[in-house]
């Protein structure tokens, strides 16, 4: 704790509204009308707080040398997150959450080092900091390489892992309350070591489809980091603002599992109890039927009732635009098309909705899963672009599928289906989809953009 | 500041955390969960404490420097994607009424 420094008044009340602000952001961010203005609002107070900090009267050393990097910072923050790709955008926010959980980290040991106390409280809150930050960078940088596809997407079992987490674990606590009772430097840096190795090995057994859960629990994980490391530095506003996020975040995380039908348990500890393997290679030399972009454009030409399932596949080969495209054709020969949105469409809750977004297609199109599952019976033609785990029958019907549990688009009650697929090659889940051998399915192989090029212009000519 | 004053602050923090998101639509999870990002990003500002009180050339001051660092990307980096993000939602304005389907 910074003994002696008190702010002013002045600058006390500045941090009161900068809280205040963040609390108005988060609720704005809850509601598509007002969520721009929530961003807008939560920025405003960071700058008000971090500009108000270096005219609070506080003694700060190295001026020019914490400029310098702040604004390094914050170009390479900017360029990142102006220049990606919205299909990538999901990565790139695990890779900010990490960075902010391992800043947390640092700053307790800094903390820690240059200033240091007996104060109880004080050893309690570093030792959390140190713990849950390192937990939160290195995990997060394990989701940023899952899915960005730089390492395997399926669940990493390591032999004995559960017993090797269990005992990192158990490491990292007995190091912890070593530290509070005796205060040692080697056991900071051990901490830090063993947070990072224990955030890598909780990581490495989630399964591709449930790592969005996962970035939002280490999101929340980052906000006690900063609230705990608000108690280290005696700083109202990090630990109000870190408790925000932590609160909110946490009730999120829960949000989307069951929004994925995953119990939270069920996500995180799935791997652990073996239930992963899945199908195997039993599917590839099966029959299916393929047909040519010709045959799909004329199925769905002569259909009443279209439904399209865009998933990540379609984001990843940039065809938005393409079904679009194919939509509008459809409906101007009046046949009724929508989009059937299910919740982790994409790579996250919401990924598809922002990505056909961009496309400019039609709000009221887009339909969530509970309103259109009741109409796939009366459909005639279901086209699945892209997407593989979320119309999965696996998730009803077979126990031993990591996806087992998620709700899924009942795609197979429709009279035909259509899917366009790069290849045979399973889900980001890695299990084989039943209903890809169904006799009324048919196979469109091909790049997304390209088969639906090829449709758009065949049914031109229908 | 004692101990039970910041525990109060806390519990009410984690109460006002609950509640602003209790209402939030599935369409809106990951923009949300970025902006909260983003809001944590505040980090900065202890890894510029921190840095201010280092000796000059200490290894404590490189450490604090590499904080403040990482905690401009989260906040800077976080505000942008985030606000990106939304930015594809403004274009169409039946959006709006659209989503208060379940309060009409």
């Amino acid at each position: 704790m910074s003994e002696t420094h008190v702010d002013p008044t002045w600058v006390q009340l500045s941090y009161l509204v900068a809280a205040v602000l963040f609390v108005l952001a988060l609720k704005s961010m809850s509601s598509p009308r007002t969520a721009r203005t929530g961003v807008l609002l939560g920025a405003i107070g960071a700058v008000l707080a971090t500009g108000v900090l270096f005219f609070s009267g506080i003694e700060l050393m190295n001026l020019t040398l914490i400029i310098v990097f702040l604004v390094v910072g914050s170009i390479v923050g900017l360029v990142a997150a102006r220049r990606v790709k919205m299909t990538a955008m999901p990565q790139l926010v695990a890779l900010f959450n990490g960075v902010g959980g391992g800043a947390a980290a640092l700053i307790a040991v800094v903390e820690y080092l240059v200033v240091g106390s007996d104060d109880l409280l004080f050893l309690i809150f570093t030792v959390a900091t140190v713990i849950i930050g390192s937990v939160a960078f290195s995990g997060s940088i394990v989701t940023y390489l899952k899915l960005q596809e730089l390492m395997t997407t399926r669940p990493v079992v390591i032999p004995l892992g559960k017993w090797i987490t269990i005992l990192v674990a158990a490491a990292t606590v007995v190091g912890g309350v070593w530290l509070i009772v005796d205060p040692q430097q080697w056991l900071l840096w051990a901490l830090l070591g063993l947070g990072l190795l224990f955030g890598v090995l909780f990581v490495l057994p989630v399964g591709g489809a449930d790592v969005p859960i996962v970035i939002s629990l280490l999101n929340a994980m980052t906000g006690l980091a900063v609230a705990a490391s608000g108690y280290v530095l005696d700083n109202l506003l990090l630990l109000i603002a870190g408790t925000l996020v932590g609160a909110s975040g946490t009730l999120l995380t829960n949000m989307m599992a069951k929004a994925m039908g995953r119990p939270l348990t069920a996500t995180l500890f799935g791997a652990f109890s073996g239930s992963t393997a899945g199908g195997g290679g039993t599917g590839t030399d099966r029959p299916v039927r393929s047909g040519s972009a010709n045959d799909v454009a004329i199925m769905l030409g002569f259909a009443n009732k279209v439904i399209l399932v865009p998933g990540y596949g379609l984001a990843v080969a940039q065809a938005q635009s393409t079904l679009r495209e194919l939509a509008d054709l459809l409906t101007e020969k009046g046949i009724e098309v929508d989009y059937a949105i299910h919740p982790v469409a994409g790579r996250m809750p919401g990924h598809m909705n922002v990505l056909l977004a961009e496309a400019n297609v039609p709000y009221e199109q887009l339909k969530e899963m509970d309103e259109i599952n009741p109409e796939f019976s009366a459909t005639d033609v279901v086209l699945v672009v892209g997407a593989n785990d979320v119309v999965n029958p696996a998730a009803r019907t077979d126990q031993s599928a990591p996806i087992y549990g998620m709700p899924i688009l009942d795609v197979d009650q429709a009279q035909q289906i259509v899917f366009l697929k790069r290849s045979m090659r399973p889900g980001f889940a890695g299990i084989e989809n039943e209903i890809l051998f169904d006799p009324k399915t048919t196979l469109l192989f091909g790049d997304a953009k390209d088969s639906l090029t090829k449709v758009v212009s065949s049914l031109k000519s229908v | 500041m004692d101990g039970i004053a910041l525990l109060t602050i806390f519990v009410l923090s984690v109460f006002v955390g609950f509640e602003v998101v209790s209402k939030v639509s599935t369409v809106l999870h990951t923009p949300l969960m970025s902006g909260a990002n983003a809001i944590h990003g505040v980090v900065v500002m202890g890894a510029i404490i921190v840095a201010g009180e280092s000796q000059p050339g200490s290894l404590e001051l490189w450490i604090a420097l590499a904080a403040v660092l990482l905690g401009a990307i989260n906040l800077v980096g976080g505000f942008v994607v985030t606000d990106r993000m939304l930015e594809m939602f403004k274009s169409k304005k039946p959006a709006a009424p659209a989503k208060e389907g379940g309060a009409a």
